[in-house]
């Protein structure tokens, strides 16, 4: 769990902010979590429940009642079970599991160029899930999809799952079923370690330039607080838009850095333990600003798909995660000791 | 005076001895008669004035300022004819040896660097080693370029459009090719911040250098569409001279006429023939020149922009196609629904095969349709290959649709490169065309202005010396 480290004066201003001090508890109590938990979680669901309505409210429907029932906690899922169902027992007479994942996203989905392979702590997962389900970890075929591809790539029934570094929230949970959560991830500061005057998302940012991607969590929070940084470009948004500090992809962020267009970059900090890991000259400044969950997800109403993954996750927290932790994500993610406990409806 | 004031003492002291018959003081031998001069002077512009007088009302005076006026005027109108024709030779001449190639570099230069984006992305494709082929295919298309910016740089006038484009070129070349090493650098550790750094450099190319070098192409395009409005122009000073040299010829004639009852003097029949060949042949010469112009234009340089429209639409369009794999859906467009890259190619291949339809329209033989028509087939082709592709990768098959991609065989790199043979072979065509009608334009002009000339003197001896055998009948 990252949250042990964060002070919880840090969580403010968030929408789940909650989230990390109920988390830090979950570590502290070790399986237990679940119970200790749920009080806590709603708890802080009060606060979190006016941006849930406010912030991503168009995309969640008509039914108040239940957007405000769902938004309380999106990242809550249904109980684990190894209860077969029509989705599960056509995954297995297929004798395949498709999973969309990310290419290019290194430490997390990425096809190495050498070997060919895809690798990546998403990637590890997917196969787990596929060896719980079908007996082999290679059972998988796996499909590139881009991020606006992921919901309606479920849709079409072209993947079973989506395990891509997709963030579970209110918006999301009408379209797609998610599993519990798997990684907590938030917003954070990159700069070039020799950039000392970069502390993390503070005042130091004053006066620098900052490189977000375009739309993304992060552009909004520096909308929202830029603590004087510069961050926009003169014709966003318009065809003119000459993609210095907002850029399509958040590894953009990364080559304008290293050219000395920019002197920050502000990304999940999952993503940017990516970057990070490309140029060891880079690394990650303070703590995370925001606090996400991503989660597998599923085509809506396929439960029993949803049920098993939440099974196979109970396993996985077990010592594949910190396994697969250790290999792809510590060297530039460190002090993370768990992942998120799990949170059932 | 020849004597000094002094002088008469001893002179008459002694001619009084010597010789007394001469008076004193007169000098021995008297001085010449002075004011005699400045009488002469008087009457020879008197003459001068009464020569003139005395010829306009005899008429061998009027015959002789005829016979110069003529002369005058037979000589004038070559010399006229001469300077005028030879502008528009050496407007013809540039077009041919100078503006029309500047126009076809640039289109040089912007294929060139259209082709360096694609060979990058293709070569980055092929995995953390870029093959050797690949790697000199880009290097070639750099070289090419900056070889013929340095050509344009040194034929610009220093300032102007053309010139400014230059120096965008020339500061922003330097600068994509870094970010291509740096991607290269990248891609050969197996980082995906190497696919980062190509669409980096894409963009630039996009975004700043293609639309230069765009510019460049339309600046020297319109300095081409100058020159050869300069070569098409009437020479109207040269022919008003001539029909006012016939008619005075004309005039003179009649006059002979009328006063001799001769119908012809040769001397002046002769100038007016050599008046009407020099009109003739100058509205003959123009009037090809003019036709071969307008062949060129329509039969060349439309068809040769048609296809290098349809190439730099091929070209783009198969950027794209790769980028869409290198960026694999990371990069989409402004309403966040589509992938960027892959929309991008849609609209490039719409662009290539208008083109295509086009050049095909203006292809005025076999020998330009042919190769139009390949060129059109393997699009076709492409197209079909491509949809095949975005299947496959959009399958989850990754391998799969870079096989068809950028593999050796039945791949959409295959009907790229066709394409581009095609449309290679189109644009050597028509250039040819284009080069043949012009060079036939400028060369009905070539041997006018010398002609002119030599006609214009042998017409004006002509007109003097008939002058000269009415002339004589009076001596």
């Amino acid at each position: 769990m990252p949250n042990g480290t964060y002070p919880l004066a840090r969580r403010t201003a968030q929408r789940f902010r909650g989230w990390g001090g109920v988390a830090a508890m979950a570590v502290a109590c070790g399986l237990t979590a679940s119970l200790t938990l749920l009080p806590l979680a709603h708890e802080s669901s009060d606060a979190a429940a006016v941006p849930g309505i406010a912030g991503p409210g168009p995309g969640v429907g008509t039914g108040v009642q239940i957007k405000a029932d769902t938004c309380d906690k999106p990242w809550a899922s249904l109980t684990p079970s190894t209860a077969d169902g029509p989705s599960i027992e056509a995954i297995k007479k297929r004798g395949k599991l498709v999973v969309g994942v990310d290419q290019s996203s290194y430490r997390w989905g990425y096809r190495n160029p050498e070997t060919r392979a895809l690798e990546g702590f998403d990637i590890d997962l997917a196969r787990a899930i596929a060896k719980d389900i079908l007996g082999s970890p290679d059972a998988v075929i796996f499909r590139a999809i881009p991020t606006n591809q992921r919901i309606a790539a479920l849709d079409s029934g072209k993947v079973d799952l989506v395990v891509r570094t997709m963030t579970i929230n209110c918006k999301r949970i009408q379209q797609v079923a998610f599993s519990t959560a798997y990684f907590q991830a938030g917003q954070q500061v990159l700069a070039p370690k020799l950039a000392t005057g970069i502390t993390g998302y503070d005042t130091s940012l004053k006066g620098k330039r900052v490189c977000t991607a375009e739309g993304s969590t992060a552009y909004e929070a520096l909308e929202e607080k830029s603590f004087g940084a510069l961050f926009k470009d003169e014709a966003d948004g318009t065809k003119d838009d000459k993609d210095l500090l907002t850029v399509p992809n958040q590894l953009d962020c990364l080559a304008r850095l290293q050219m000395g267009e920019v002197d920050a970059v502000v990304t999940d900090n999952a993503l940017a333990a990516g970057q990070a890991a490309q140029d060891p000259a880079v690394e990650l400044k303070g703590t995370p600003f925001t606090t996400e969950f991503y989660g597998v997800a599923a085509k809506l109403g396929n439960d029993d798909l949803v049920r098993r993954v939440n099974q196979v996750l109970v396993g996985y927290r077990q010592g594949p995660w910190q396994q697969a932790y250790k290999t792809w994500l510590e060297k530039d993610l460190p002090g993370i000791t768990g992942p998120p406990a799990p949170l059932y409806k | 005076m020849t004597h000094p004031p002094n002088a008469p003492a001893a002179p008459a002291a002694r001619s009084t001895a010597q010789a007394p018959a001469r008076p004193a003081g007169v000098p021995a031998q008297p001085s010449p008669a002075p004011g005699a001069t400045p009488p002469a002077g008087r009457s020879a512009w008197a003459v001068g004035r009464e020569r003139l007088r005395v010829a306009t009302t005899t008429e061998p005076g009027r015959l002789q300022i005829l016979g110069a006026v003529l002369a005058l005027l037979v000589v004038a109108f070559g010399a006229v004819t001469a300077f005028q024709v030879g502008d528009r030779t050496t407007a013809a001449d540039d077009v041919v040896s100078r503006s029309q190639p500047l126009s076809a570099d640039a289109a040089a230069i912007y294929r060139s660097l259209a082709d360096a984006d694609t060979t990058a992305a293709s070569g980055f494709l092929a995995g953390t080693l870029e093959p050797a082929e690949s790697r000199a295919r880009y290097d070639r298309d750099i070289a090419t370029a900056a070889r013929l910016l340095v050509k344009a740089a040194a034929s610009t006038d220093g300032s102007g459009e053309s010139a400014r484009e230059i120096a965008t070129l020339n500061e922003q070349l330097p600068r994509y090719t870094g970010l291509i090493e740096r991607a290269r650098a990248a891609n050969r550790q197996g980082l995906p911040l190497g696919g980062a750094y190509l669409r980096y450099a894409n963009q630039q190319m996009t975004s700043i250098l293609l639309p230069a070098a765009e510019r460049l192409y339309e600046a020297e395009t319109v300095r081409l569409h100058k020159d050869e409005e300069s070569a098409r122009t009437w020479p109207f000073l040269a022919v008003g001279l001539g029909l006012l040299t016939l008619a005075v010829l004309f005039w003179a004639q009649r006059r002979t006429y009328a006063r001799t009852n001769r119908v012809f003097n040769h001397g002046l029949l002769a100038a007016t023939a050599a008046t009407l060949t020099v009109l003739l042949w100058l509205l003959a010469a123009h009037t090809v020149a003019r036709s071969g112009l307008d062949d060129a234009r329509t039969h060349g340089q439309e068809s040769l922009q048609a296809l290098n429209t349809a190439r730099i639409g091929s070209l783009t369009a198969r950027a794209n196609e790769l980028l869409t794999l290198v960026a694999r859906g990371a990069v989409l467009t402004e309403d966040g629904k589509n992938d960027k890259y892959e929309a991008e190619y849609t609209s490039s291949t719409d662009t290539l095969t208008d083109a295509l339809a086009t050049a095909r329209e203006l292809a005025d033989d076999d020998a330009g349709r042919v190769p139009v028509d390949e060129a059109a087939a393997r699009t076709a082709e492409w197209k079909q290959r491509h949809k095949d592709a975005r299947g496959k990768d959009e399958a989850g098959d990754f391998e799969g649709a870079l096989g068809r991609i950028v593999g050796p065989k039945d791949s959409t790199g295959h009907s790229f490169d066709q394409v581009d043979a095609a449309l290679d072979r189109a644009l050597a065509h028509e250039q040819t065309e284009f080069t043949r009608s012009a060079g036939d334009a400028r060369d009905a002009l070539t041997a006018l202005p010398l002609g002119a000339l030599a006609l214009g003197i042998l017409g004006a001896a002509g007109a003097v010396l008939g002058i000269n055998r009415r002339l004589s009948e009076y001596r």
